[in-house]
């Protein structure tokens, strides 16, 4: 593998968040036939730079809004006139987007952590060991699969109600904490590894907790890297429960933050935009660092399914 | 080992789908106490409701604009940067990055662009005077373009996600194809439809389940673009907010809510279907 890369042109590999580690077929030498030579290439490169400005563009007058005291929002939506942090500082204080990111920050970690948890046992269960009634029970668990949060939500309220769960954290991890997109993800992968192995540990006298954390784990650790970050993102960016399980400001996670900063400040555009911008650079970060578990967590269901 | 998926999941996924499928054919006040029982009749009218057939139909409108919408822009972006030159890394970035944005923070993106009072567009002189419509009345708040626009958000917010799915599909499509191919005398465009987009077959199908699922779930944008106005007429009320948003007829029935619901459960388990189908056939062609 090492030796393959040392071939490739210097290109910015690192900024590729889809370029694949362990795809061979793609590695060939430069003079390929699909490298566009000439007016091809030019024509090329301006079609790209067009796309990403029509991409990017949503994105830019955001955060030249951001960066704009509130009396220049109007005049020149597309030129940063006077850049400012000010409107930034007070989205963070007034629409305590602080507390928001850190209120986002608890559940998902929470969930993720329950559900790389749970999911690795019961998977686990399913994929090496055996007990009666295997193949239903299995069935079932991934039928839970198929019902939406929409479905759940009406009785999930009064349940999350009736336990005093209204405007806390638990309200917003506790029904999450398992998933069967996880059990079904990690028993493909466990089952792929050899029957031998487990073998080979039971003799030795190492039981099936020991031999989980010390074989088990560390050989599917990039399939529990994109759960984890598929799970994050999920919860994160949930909506409609947090909505409807929160009305008290200071439990509000990112998501229903930013939609009571949406409602208070309508006359002050700049300032919504600044919240937004807050509430988007700390996943356009993460996705930036774990850019490659990204692609692995997405190409999950489709690849592996 | 399996007691802690099996307690979460059967308190939180199933016994509350089937306590929804029972409260469905119930009235309730909007504790879901109270309730009254009106037979399972109560799906049939509940569906035939005038307010619930406006809704599956913007629902359908919805899917039928942004899934097509993004598969073809999806494939063209990631067709387009499926190329060796240089920089070709930061542009793929580009392309994936809206992946990264939240539901809120992608419509609130897309309500400060199409505002027409203090929103972006309205305010740039050229834009303003090629399309004045959207200063007035606003290209949210027109009821005949209020769905576009939402769409427009949507599909921009999920264009990273098909982006990256497709770019990955284009590279598992073996090189030596497209070499054999153009030694053959096969140009770009009859590569593109008869190596590219068979061995993409695949990838296209889960792309188009997942993104209709998603059109089918879609709650988020209309809550903070449109509120699923413009009244009277509600052309872009969803399912989801037609059961959960705040102007929602059945908001204070519990019953109701947990019928539609059950309904919307029933249109996602045929698209569900579709998915197992086609994943076990993508299984079959991968072997």
């Amino acid at each position: 593998m090492a030796s393959e890369h040392v071939i490739e042109p210097a290109e910015p590999m690192v900024t590729d968040p889809v370029a694949p580690a362990d795809d061979t077929s793609r590695r060939h030498p430069r003079q390929s036939f699909d490298e566009p030579s000439g007016a091809g290439r030019l024509g090329r490169y301006a079609l790209l730079c067009l796309v990403t400005f029509v991409v990017v563009f949503p994105i830019y007058t955001t955060v030249v809004a951001a960066l704009k005291p509130g009396s220049e929002v109007l005049e020149n939506p597309l030129v940063p006139t006077t850049v400012t942090f000010d409107v930034i500082v007070d989205a963070w204080n007034e629409g305590r987007l602080g507390r928001y990111l850190l209120n986002s920050f608890i559940v998902a970690f929470v969930v993720t952590t329950a559900q790389v948890v749970t999911s690795v046992l019961a998977a686990y269960a399913f994929a090496i060991l055996q007990f009666p009634g295997k193949r239903i029970v299995f069935l079932v668990f991934v039928a839970t699969l198929l019902v939406p949060l929409e479905a759940t939500l009406v009785v999930n309220l009064d349940t999350v109600d009736s336990l005093g769960w209204l405007n806390t954290y638990q309200g917003l991890a506790v029904p999450f904490l398992a998933t069967a997109f996880g059990i079904f993800l990690l028993r493909q992968v466990f089952l792929t590894l050899p029957r031998d192995l487990r073998d080979a540990a039971a003799i030795d006298g190492v039981g099936h907790l020991g031999f989980l954390r010390h074989v088990a784990i560390p050989l599917v650790r990039p399939t529990i890297g994109a759960l984890a970050l598929f799970s994050f993102l999920g919860t994160w960016n949930q909506y409609l429960w947090p909505n409807l399980v929160i009305n008290e400001a200071d439990m509000n996670t990112v998501q229903s933050g930013l939609r009571l900063l949406s409602r208070s400040s309508l006359s002050e555009p700049n300032l919504v935009m600044a919240g937004t911008v807050i509430a988007a650079v700390p996943i356009f970060i993460a996705l930036f660092v774990f850019q490659r578990q990204l692609v692995r967590g997405l190409t999950a269901g489709a690849v592996k399914g | 080992m399996l007691a802690p998926s099996a307690v979460i999941l059967g308190v939180f996924v199933l016994y509350p789908l089937g306590r929804a499928v029972w409260l469905g054919q119930q009235r309730c006040d909007n504790f879901g106490n109270n309730c009254v029982s009106q037979g399972f009749g109560q799906y049939l009218d509940l569906f035939r409701s005038t307010e619930f057939q406006n809704a599956l139909e913007v629902t359908f409108r919805f899917a039928l604009i942004t899934v097509p919408a993004g598969v073809i822009l999806g494939v063209g972006l990631a067709v387009l940067a499926d190329k060796y030159l240089r920089g070709i890394g930061v542009f793929r970035a580009v392309f994936s990055s809206t992946v990264a944005t939240s539901v809120a923070v992608a419509s609130l993106m897309w309500l400060f662009l199409l505002q027409p009072s203090v929103g972006a567009l309205a305010n740039v002189g050229w834009f303003n005077s090629l399309f004045p419509s959207v200063k007035s009345p606003g290209w949210l708040q027109d009821p005949d373009t209020a769905l576009w626009a939402v769409s427009a958000s949507s599909v921009w917010a999920n264009l990273g996600f098909t982006f990256i799915l497709v770019t990955a599909g284009l590279q598992s499509i073996p090189r030596d194809l497209h070499e054999a191919a153009a030694v053959d005398g096969a140009g770009g465009i009859r590569r593109f439809w008869s190596i590219t987009v068979p061995m993409l077959g695949p990838t296209l199908l889960f792309v188009m389940i997942v993104s209709s699922t998603r059109a089918f779930q879609t709650y988020g944008e209309i809550d903070l673009l449109t509120g699923g106005g413009p009244q009277p007429t509600n052309p872009t009320t969803t399912i989801p907010y037609f059961i959960y948003g705040q102007n929602s007829p059945i908001r204070n029935d519990a019953g109701l809510q947990a019928g539609a619901a059950v309904l919307l459960f029933l249109m996602l388990l045929v698209l569900s279907g579709l998915q197992l189908a086609g994943i076990g056939r993508r299984v079959h062609y991968g072997e």
